[in-house]
């Protein structure tokens, strides 16, 4: 019973530094700039003046849809580029495959930082610089899908043989036995990977700060940071609405979705 | 399974994305960044010229080095240990099947799902001297960010409550795979929760505590929104991480060929800890599963 009630207050406790941001973030963007420094666990004079100015600042409704496009199109490219990638490595054997696969997985342990300044020189050779097309094409078909092939490879090498055969004696072709059979029963491998896929899309600062400089073309994690006065210092509550903007959809999600989040990210991710 | 002409093709087809893609975005930009460090790129002029090993001296001789790898190395380290102990102290925590569990678990794993710029933008905003946590504090406290002695350590704090969750779950995971029978026994021979601990329950989950371990790690030397945002590298290079001054020097001072040769060491880095990491996870864990 004692340790019972040690453990919740402990737990109680640790829960602090994981909740309080969240509820300081949306709270103080509620906040009129007068008041932004004031210890208010709920705002006295609420005002969502600073909502307001967000769209007012920047193009921020451009840049929202930026972001999610982007991670649309990236986490689809992925799952059609990945689990095609999978498939073949785990069902079909082929001249060269284990020494493809090892090619292939040299993307998991090369960190994206490491080419970035090739990447640059690439995209910006290709008249690509300023736009969204290295945002798009190198998490689709580099390192960022890698992960996601291997993760979908591991999942299709435990399908039974059994099912492939029986297809394969009603006379399906291998496109038709992807499509059909296998890609159907591997819901759960693809909802992981287009979980941590659109994720990693939308957090991408990096790339996005390297590639992009027109403002309407910004990112939102980019946009995030733009919200200055004149001295370049930040706007708080502004930020803070723009950042409880981009956070509170994703927690909805989440919180909604919580099992098959944790499960796409943490048992099947590799990457912290 | 028979393998024909067409099931070949079809193969090759499937791969040929992905492949194509390895290639021409991470292998051949991992050849041109060694190729590029013995070159000197100037954006603006537009000139490309050969300079041998003259990056490679620049960074012999950089005074800046020492200090980067030096707050590369404290970052992974402090990360590591502190990120490692509280995902485990969380998991022993919810693994006692308490009512709430997964309220907590929630909770704990939120942050993750946080977009990483808004939650360090709210993490710099509560780290003002004036912010929300000298408040708390009961007003007086460190202006974080900006002294060398607390910059680091905020940064570290900030990166450990965001992704701590995915290794609480990890962890929890492998400790539900510890077998029942083993802590029956040792409390009927009389064993105390302190020696289970480190005599079962310690060994059994090494495997999950050196995978954790590698994944922090490599995460930790990427990381670099954190630093932009909070500290700017700031006070003075006391929180300069190699893939912030990477960006520095390439991106901001426009060095392309300098930036280049440090992308080389970072990326001899991530190698050698790599294999360093392998070799240990033969002597050290005491079960494969």
């Amino acid at each position: 019973m004692k340790a019972r009630v040690i453990s919740y207050g402990l737990l109680c406790l640790l829960c602090v530094p994981f909740v309080f941001p969240t509820w300081w973030m949306v709270t103080s963007s509620l906040k009129p700039n007068a008041d932004i420094f004031a210890f208010q666990l709920w705002p006295e004079r609420p005002s969502p003046q600073a909502w307001r100015d967000v769209f007012t600042l920047q193009p921020f409704a451009e840049q929202y849809v930026n972001s999610a496009y982007i991670a649309l199109v990236v986490t689809l490219g992925t799952l059609v580029v990945s689990s095609m990638a999978g498939y073949a490595f785990a069902r079909i054997r082929f001249r060269g495959q284990n020494p493809l696969f090892l090619v292939v997985l040299t993307g998991l342990l090369i960190p994206s930082e490491v080419t970035i300044v090739p990447l640059f020189r690439m995209f910006n050779a290709a008249g690509l610089v300023d736009t969204h097309w290295p945002l798009i094409l190198v998490p689709i078909f580099g390192a960022p899908s890698v992960l996601a092939t291997f993760i979908m490879r591991q999942f299709f090498v435990t399908l039974p043989g059994e099912l492939e055969e029986a297809a394969r004696m009603d006379g399906l072709g291998r496109p038709a036995i992807f499509r059909r059979i296998a890609l159907p029963l591997a819901r759960p491998a693809l909802g992981a990977v287009a979980v941590f896929t659109f994720l990693h899309s939308w957090n991408l600062y990096l790339e996005p700060i390297v590639f992009i400089s027109s403002k309407n073309r910004y990112t939102l994690p980019q946009a995030l940071t733009q919200f200055t006065d004149a001295y370049q210092g930040p706007l708080w509550n502004v930020q803070l609405s723009a950042a409880s903007m981009t956070a509170i959809p994703v927690l909805i999600v989440f919180v909604i979705a919580q099992r098959q989040f944790i499960e796409g990210l943490a048992h099947t991710g590799l990457k912290g | 399974m028979k393998v024909d002409r067409s099931d070949r093709l079809t193969a090759y087809l499937f791969i040929a994305p992905q492949l194509a893609g390895t290639v021409l975005f991470v292998l051949v930009p991992l050849v041109l960044v060694v190729w590029y460090s013995l070159h000197e790129w100037n954006v603006l002029a537009d000139t490309f010229d050969f300079v041998g090993g003259e990056n490679y001296r620049q960074l012999a001789a950089d005074p800046k080095l020492p200090g980067v790898l030096g707050a590369t190395a404290l970052f992974s380290i402090g990360l590591v240990i502190l990120n490692l102990s509280l995902a485990l102290l969380l998991a022993v925590l919810l693994n006692q099947r308490l009512r709430g569990t997964t309220f907590f678990r929630i909770v704990f794993f939120s942050p993750v799902v946080v977009s990483l710029v808004a939650w360090t933008i709210v993490w710099g905003f509560m780290l003002q001297q004036n912010g929300g946590i000298n408040s708390l504090l009961g007003g007086a406290g460190p202006n974080w960010l900006r002294e060398g002695g607390t910059a680091m350590v905020s940064v570290i704090v900030v990166q450990v409550v965001k992704n701590v969750g995915l290794n609480m779950v990890l962890f929890l995971a492998a400790l539900q795979g510890v077998p029942h029978d083993l802590y029956e026994a040792a409390r009927i021979d009389g064993a105390r929760p302190t020696t289970i601990f480190t005599r079962i329950t310690l060994p059994l989950i090494s495997p999950t505590i050196l995978l954790t371990s590698i994944i922090t790690v490599v995460g930790s030397l990427q990381v670099f929104a954190q630093i932009a945002v909070l500290t700017q590298g700031g006070p003075g290079t006391s929180t300069t991480v190699l893939v912030y001054y990477l960006y520095q020097q390439a991106f901001q001072f426009h060095a392309f060929g300098y930036g280049a040769t440090l992308s080389v060491l970072l990326f001899l880095i991530v190698l050698a800890l790599t294999v360093v990491q392998w070799q240990l996870r033969k002597k050290w864990v005491f079960h494969e599963s």
